[in-house]
């Protein structure tokens, strides 16, 4: 019995790591055989077998950018309500804790339908990166909310009892103390909106489109860098060297992101701690 | 809380604050308003047809789901029953028996499964898993694939709880099995183990909700043939793969299915979320 779950708890830890050396090593090595700086500055051409992916990585910062700009305030707002609103234990506050919970596990691909319906379809936006943008800004409210809010939480209450004792208004604190206090996390939210962004497909096939020209506005349709990989390898024939490269490209973004979050927790906490 | 001043901005700030708190609210009942009301079109015309027609053949007006439903609940549970030992035995070995060294580490590791993207999963199935089990049993693309992806991708939710759970638990209990004399394996099996039921199954309930919603990795590596597999090398189609495929240019009644499905698939989610909270409360843990 010991020696059983020895060997299995090794057994199973080794084989995943070494499928994620798997996955991650076969898409680096051959992309980087293949790897130019070209690959980002051309126009995908031949559906995508050749040329670069420049557009498309102009499409990703769009919906990105569209997506914060609402996230941002609706999540920073909603946060704050939750913190500095909810002492009375009310109804209305359960019941929006338990709609965030819900929010976070509705599949991707319903985002995607209601993304459709709503804004492409009912407000007239159209396959557009301002669909796509709003959807995946919807995605990705409840994570940004929950971060931001054990933020606002972290602030000491005596802080908060000296800004009352010293006669300041709520606004006063909010925007002095508050805000100022949680800002790492604000910003870890936002580098985990970003992440929960760039995974994302399913949610944006038919809601900002595929189509891989470069964007003129905000109402064109706009192909992601996700999206891209999928076309690629599942559409097109002979495409597979670029979904590598692609591939690559995306993980590198999100490995970032990763790296950026623990580099604010470690650095912007211990400051924060000494302060 | 202790405000002592009241004035105009506060007020103000309040209202707008408690407006924007309540976007989460109006964001769920807005998407099961406008995923029900788009499938309505579908229940009035077609209420038998999801069941009774031959096959799901859009354009001549046929909707029969029963083989897409049964493509996500086979590759689901498929994913389930293949991740729950491997989320089992990755926690107790990163939490038991891993070097202290590699802790960390293979934590880091773990965490990592759950940042990559789907597609992205999807490709690696697509490039290599594939192909290797065309060499088995052609064509490949199959539910086996699908199971094994979707497996890759939920089996971290079940380890990062155990782990997490595991860190929560007193090292009071494990001193005292081993002042008895208990050896590691008799501790996690019958003390801890049974002490850790309610949020080993929260988590399982996860990583089904997970995993029914999946849609690219699966839309990739399972073939999407219309059709009830019979064995596990046969290709399948579940309904987010569905949904994926045929919104682009879906019109009328066709579309309205979709929603349909999308709206079946909500209220599974909603359900297992419902199933989540009575054990929470049932096995009373902190999350």
């Amino acid at each position: 019995m010991e020696s059983l779950t020895k060997w299995l708890s090794w057994l199973f830890g080794l084989v995943l790591i070494i499928i994620l050396g798997y996955i991650l090593g076969d898409i680096v090595l051959v992309s980087l055989k293949h790897f130019s700086w070209n690959f980002l500055l051309e126009s995908p051409y031949s559906a995508g077998r050749k040329g670069g992916i420049f557009p498309i990585i102009i499409s990703t910062l769009l919906i990105l950018c569209i997506s914060l700009l609402a996230v941002i305030p609706i999540g920073l707002t909603s946060a704050l309500f939750l913190t500095e609103y909810s002492d009375r234990n009310n109804k209305s506050i359960i019941f929006i804790r338990k709609s965030i919970e819900i929010l976070s596990a509705v599949p991707s691909i319903v985002f995607g339908l209601f993304g459709n319906a709503v804004f492409s379809v009912y407000l007239g936006f159209g396959f557009s990166i301002l669909s796509g943008g709003l959807t995946l800004a919807i995605m990705a409210l409840p994570l940004f909310i929950t971060t931001a809010e054990k933020g606002f939480r972290s602030v000491p209450t005596n802080y908060r009892l000296v800004a009352s004792s010293l006669g300041m208004s709520k606004f006063t604190m909010i925007i002095s103390i508050i805000v100022p206090y949680a800002l790492p996390s604000i910003f870890v939210g936002i580098i985990l909106s970003i992440g929960r962004a760039l995974a994302e497909t399913a949610a944006l096939i038919f809601t900002s489109g595929y189509v891989d020209r470069m964007p003129e506005s905000f109402f064109d349709s706009g192909r992601s860098l996700s999206i891209h990989i999928y076309d690629l390898s599942m559409n097109v024939p002979g495409g597979d060297v670029n979904a590598y490269k692609t591939s690559f490209v995306l993980i590198v973004l999100i490995l970032t992101t990763n790296a950026l979050i623990n580099t604010v927790l470690n650095n912007w906490y211990k400051k924060r701690i000494a302060l | 809380m202790f405000q002592l001043t009241r004035n105009r901005q506060d007020f103000y700030l309040k209202f707008f604050l408690k407006l924007n708190g309540h976007f989460s609210l109006l964001a769920i009942f807005l998407i099961f308003a406008f995923i029900a009301k788009e499938s309505v079109v579908a229940l009035n015309e077609h209420s038998s047809s999801f069941f009774l027609d031959e096959s799901w053949f859009p354009t001549e007006g046929k909707f029969n789901m029963v083989p897409m439903l049964a493509g996500s609940l086979f590759v689901t549970f498929g994913a389930i029953f293949l991740a729950f030992p491997l989320g089992l035995f990755s926690g107790i070995f990163a939490s038991f028996y891993c070097p202290a060294k590699m802790y960390t580490s293979f934590k880091r590791a773990i965490e990592l499964y759950t940042g990559i993207p789907s597609v992205i999963f999807g490709f690696w199935g697509l490039m290599k898993l594939v192909p290797l089990i065309n060499e088995f049993n052609p064509p490949g693309q199959s539910l086996l694939a699908g199971i094994l992806i979707l497996a890759l991708m939920v089996f971290p939710i079940i380890t990062l709880s155990l782990i997490a759970s595991f860190e929560m638990t007193t090292t009071n209990y494990y001193k005292v099995s081993e002042s008895l004399g208990l050896k590691k394996s008799t501790y996690i099996w019958f003390i801890l183990l049974p002490s850790l039921k309610g949020q080993i199954l929260g988590a399982t309930i996860l990583s089904i909700g997970r995993a029914i919603g999946e849609t690219m990795a699966v839309l990739m590596v399972c073939g999407n043939i219309v059709k009830i597999p019979s064995s596990l090398f046969d290709p399948i189609r579940t309904l987010t793969a569905n949904i994926a495929l045929e919104m682009a240019y879906a019109t009328g009644s066709h579309r309205s299915a979709l929603f349909l499905s999308g709206l079946l698939l909500l209220s599974v989610v909603g359900f297992l979320f419902f199933l989540f909270e009575v054990f929470k409360k049932r096995f009373s843990w902190k999350v």
